[in-house]
Formats: C-alpha cells, sequence, structure tokens
C-alpha cells in the first residue's frame, strides 16, 4: 500500500471549496453547454445549471455547513429547487444521496468520497432510468466512479485517484458522441443525435473536475483550503 | 432575435405579473411560482395542479378558474418548473380531498413532479398524478422517453376539472383523466421553428419550402421532413397518423390548435379539411376548438388533437368553465 503523497483533508471547507469551484465553473462554460444543448436539446443546459449553482453559493455563503454531508445536501437541495428540467432532479438528487451516505463524518477519506459518488451515480440511474449507452450524464459519471473506487480499492493516492477519475469521466463523455440518445428530449433526434456531446456528459465533466482541482489546489496550498479560493485563480 | 421581452432572465416574471394584473380571478404568488384561483381552496373538493415550462400559453395557467384547474406552475421557458412550486400549489389547493397532479411526458416535468408528490405525501396531503403522452409521432418508445405529451392536457385538465367540481373524488378524477388520456391522440406539423429567449437562436431550421412533420412542442424533431401541401394534404397526414393509432369512429372532440405563430384563418382552414375528412370516415365532430391553446413560442404549424367522446366526456366537456382562456355556460 502507497502512502499518500499529501495530506489532504477532505473537510467541509474543501467541499465548499469543491463546490464553489464547480459553480464558477459552469458559470464560465455556461455558453458552451447550452450550444452542446442547442444541437441535441433545447439549449437551456448551462442557463438553467448556472442558475441553479448561483443559487448554490448563495446558500452556502449564507449558511453555516458543519460537515461535507452537510455542503453536498445543501447544495443537492439547493439544485432541486432552481435547475428544473431532469437535470435538476438529477444532479440534486445525487448530491443529496451522496450526502446521506457521509453522514455525520467531519472529514472523508478516499474510500468514503468513493463511497459517495457511487452512492451518487446509484441516484442518477434509479431516477434517469438511464443505462449506459444512453447518452447522458450516466455515461460520464458511471466510467468515473468506477475509477475513483478502482483506485481506492488499489490504495492509491488522492490526487491519482482523482486524476484517474477526471480521465475517465473525459473518455466517458467523449464516448457519447457516436452513440444515438434514447433518453430524454434528445431522444427524439433518434440518428439525428449522433455525433453530438451530450451536455449532461460535459456538466458531470466540469463538476468532476473542479473536484480534482480542488484536491491538486489544496495539495499545492498546505491543508488550509480555505484561503485558496482567494489564491492565485484570479476572478 | 427580435422579442417582446425586457430581458430573457426576467420573461416569466415579467409574464407572470403582466397575467395578474389581466387577471383579477387569478392570484399569482410571486416568490412560489404558482399561480391559483383568487378564491383559494374549496373545502372537500380536490385540488388539480398542472404545469410545465413557461411558452406555451395558455397552457397551463391560463386554464386556471372554475371548472378547469386550481393551480398552474409555470417553468422557465421550456423547461420543467420545480418541486417547490408543485409543493407550493398542492399546499394552496389542498381543500381535504387531495391533489392531482395533471403531468406531461417529458423526463423533467415527470421527475420534478414525482418529487413533488413525495414531498406532499410528507406534509400529508393525498397525490396523484396523471401522465398525459398522446402525441403519437413518437413512433417508437422504446428507444425515446416515450410519447410527448401535448393537446390532450386541455381535454383532461377540462374534463377531470368539471368532474372535481361535482365533487368526485381523487381516484374517480385520476380515472376519467386516464380515460381522457387513453381515448386522445394528437399530431403536430411545424412550418416554422421557435426561438427561446435564452438560446436566442431557432430550435432547429428548416428549408423555406420544407415542413417538419409531427413536431413535438418544444420543436422535438417528428417523424420526417418533407415538402409543405395543401392545408387538406397537411389535414390528411395529421388525421392519418391519428386514425392510425387510434381508429376514429362515432363522435370525436377535436382540437386545432395553433403553435402561436399560425393565424386564425389557416386555422380554420385546416379545421375545414379536418372535418370534412372525418365526415369522409362516418366520424361527427361534436365539439370543437379551433385557436392557441397549447402554443410553442412563434412556432407556426398547428397540431390537431382528437378525443373519441363518450357521454360522460360530453357532458363533462359542456360543464359550465370561467377561465382566461376558456370559458363558456357560467
Amino acid at each position: 500500500m502507497t502512502t499518500p503523497r499529501h495530506s489532504t483533508i477532505l473537510d467541509t471547507a474543501f467541499f465548499t471549496a469543491w463546490i464553489t469551484r464547480a459553480a464558477e465553473a459552469v458559470e464560465a462554460d455556461r455558453a458552451r453547454l447550452s450550444d452542446l444543448d442547442a444541437a441535441i436539446g433545447d439549449g437551456d443546459h448551462g442557463t438553467n445549471l448556472d442558475r441553479g449553482f448561483a443559487g448554490v453559493l448563495r446558500v452556502l455563503d449564507s449558511t453555516d455547513a458543519r460537515t461535507p454531508a452537510n455542503v453536498l445536501a445543501l447544495t443537492g437541495t439547493t439544485l432541486i429547487s432552481k435547475v428544473g428540467g431532469a437535470s435538476g432532479p438529477l444532479y440534486g438528487s445525487a448530491f443529496r444521496r451522496a450526502a446521506n451516505i457521509l453522514g455525520e463524518a467531519e472529514q472523508v477519506d478516499l474510500p468514503g468520497l468513493a463511497a459517495a459518488l457511487e452512492a451518487a451515480l446509484a441516484a442518477v440511474r434509479k431516477l434517469g432510468a438511464a443505462r449506459d449507452g444512453d447518452k447522458t450524464m450516466v455515461d460520464a459519471l458511471a466510467p468515473a466512479v468506477a475509477a475513483l473506487g478502482a483506485a481506492a480499492a488499489d490504495g492509491a493516492a488522492l490526487l491519482d485517484a482523482l486524476d484517474a477519475m477526471v480521465d475517465a469521466a473525459n473518455a466517458g463523455a467523449e464516448a457519447t458522441i457516436p452513440m444515438q440518445a434514447s433518453k430524454g428530449r434528445a431522444s427524439y433526434l433518434g440518428p439525428r443525435s449522433i455525433g453530438h456531446l451530450d451536455p449532461g456528459a460535459a456538466s458531470t465533466v466540469l463538476i468532476l473536475t473542479a473536484l480534482r482541482d480542488t484536491a491538486a489546489a489544496a495539495a499545492r496550498s498546505g491543508p488550509d483550503v480555505e484561503k485558496e479560493p482567494d489564491g492565485d485563480d484570479g476572478d | 432575435m427580435k422579442k417582446l421581452i425586457n430581458a430573457p432572465d426576467d420573461v416569466v416574471s415579467d409574464a407572470l405579473e403582466g397575467l395578474a394584473a389581466a387577471h383579477p380571478s387569478l392570484a399569482v404568488d410571486m416568490d412560489s411560482r404558482v399561480v391559483t384561483r383568487a378564491g383559494g381552496p374549496r373545502p372537500g373538493k380536490v385540488g388539480l395542479v398542472s404545469g410545465g415550462g413557461s411558452g406555451h400559453e395558455p397552457l397551463h395557467a391560463g386554464f386556471v378558474g372554475y371548472g378547469m384547474l386550481d393551480a398552474a406552475c409555470p417553468g422557465e421557458v421550456f423547461t420543467s418548473p420545480v418541486p417547490d412550486q408543485m409543493l407550493a400549489a398542492a399546499r394552496a389547493v389542498d381543500g381535504g380531498a387531495g391533489v392531482l397532479q395533471i403531468v406531461k411526458n417529458y423526463t423533467g416535468d415527470v421527475l420534478n413532479f414525482q418529487m413533488a408528490g413525495e414531498l406532499a405525501g410528507e406534509e400529508g396531503i393525498e397525490v396523484r398524478s396523471v401522465l398525459v403522452n398522446d402525441d403519437v409521432a413518437v413512433e417508437d418508445s422504446l428507444y425515446t422517453a416515450g410519447r410527448r405529451g401535448t393537446g390532450a392536457t386541455v381535454f383532461v385538465e377540462k374534463i377531470a376539472g368539471a368532474l372535481a367540481e361535482q365533487g368526485a373524488d381523487l381516484a374517480a378524477l385520476v380515472t376519467v383523466a386516464e380515460q381522457v388520456n387513453a381515448r386522445t391522440r394528437s399530431f403536430g406539423i411545424a412550418l416554422s421553428p421557435a426561438t427561446t429567449p435564452a438560446s436566442g437562436r431557432p430550435g432547429f431550421t428548416l428549408a423555406e419550402d420544407e415542413i417538419e412533420i409531427g413536431v413535438g412542442i418544444h420543436g422535438e424533431p417528428g417523424r420526417r421532413r418533407g415538402p409543405i401541401g395543401t392545408a387538406a394534404q397537411l389535414a390528411e397526414t395529421a388525421l392519418d397518423a391519428i386514425h392510425q393509432d387510434l381508429p376514429l369512429d362515432g363522435e370525436v372532440l377535436v382540437m386545432v390548435n395553433g403553435m402561436g405563430g399560425t393565424p386564425l384563418i389557416e386555422l380554420y382552414i385546416v379545421f375545414r379539411e379536418v372535418r370534412r375528412l372525418l365526415a369522409a370516415r362516418g366520424v361527427a365532430v361534436a365539439r370543437n376548438l379551433v385557436g392557441n391553446y397549447v402554443t410553442s413560442l412563434e412556432m407556426q404549424g398547428f397540431s390537431l388533437t382528437v378525443c373519441k367522446l363518450t357521454e360522460q366526456f360530453t357532458e363533462l366537456w359542456d360543464a359550465p368553465v370561467q377561465t382566461p382562456a376558456l370559458r363558456w355556460g357560467r
């Protein structure tokens, strides 16, 4: 078993930093997500998700979250309340189910994080009834969760495990391009949905990449991740 | 994009304020984004709640009032509303006899209403849902999200609404709503696309002489694209698709629905053809609606909805209704 290179602590501040970074990523890529959606849906995935995450930031800002589970539960509840469409309930339930798994823990280790994301995937699968290959967010999330779980089981270092997770998410999202959609509004395009990246898979990559980047930034700046948002990122 | 809006983000809230100002019979909760009857719930009456993305006006808020809905939950344009809205609606209209949710079959609407139903149930409000899926353009529901809900929604809201007004219980309303859905089919044809304020671009593009045959109410693709024909030909295409799925006989209720961008004069021409074609099959149009009832922003085209009437349906259809978009007999 390898010893982790960094002692990054996955605590409440870390999870808050992750969600904040995810919100910033969604805002920055709002137009791209909507463009992807315009090709096979109705062109509002970026707008809707950005409205949701902006609401999440307001809630996190005004609430004293005590545990990682608190952060994820607030995130999920707010996304359900603000996003609408299918992505609101799907992302919202994913975060809430992940929160349930984390319970009252004040810190989360890599296996715990992997278990939480496993639960998030299960929530999405159950609610959306999407199978692998349906050209949905599941096609990015499922391989990412599998890669993270495998890395955690192998005793990998946190950053290596998260790198593997993001690589798998990216590969999974890319793999949606040649797929024909059979869930959601894109399904009505039939063969015409082929050749386009699924917007839900794309936003899943953004959120998971934010998780990896938050851990990387925390490792660079030491355990005090609360300083990170004011660090070298700029606005 | 040329639209009569102030800002894309404000479209729904600005329109709701206008709706409230125009119709004192409605109460519009701007915070919860719920439209209810101004009078509040009637004790012992089942509350009828519907909702969906905005951009289909007068659906659903225009059908709130005596004899139809008790509440409507408008989402963002072409985006399902959120569970909080439906929960607020259920609380607002529950008169102790439970709440019927009328849900069009789109993934977002289904998921959000499902969550709202669970939340309301936890609060002790009995909630049942009816799924409307009347669009025959979707042939293969195995590889899609299933048949879409469209014009039948108006019939379900009117007929179940009338029965609710008579004091029917929740189970009876579920039954009649499901029967209306089961006996109703729709088919839409678009001549031009719609542009959502958020995207600023048309949802699809058609050549000058091209139409989308079997279009959905958000501009989802239909069965095929083809050249424009005469009103008689297009009416026949729509009616054939419906008749092949649900053989028509006896008396029917017909709606020729504009999609927001179609002149009424053209809808009357389509209705003329539909009535003639049905008569040739020995089917009588006993009741009709011709106009804009389930729109898709400024889309040009029409959808045809046909319901095989029963005595009960006809009686409930004729029952008094007083809403911004439908009113008679009262």
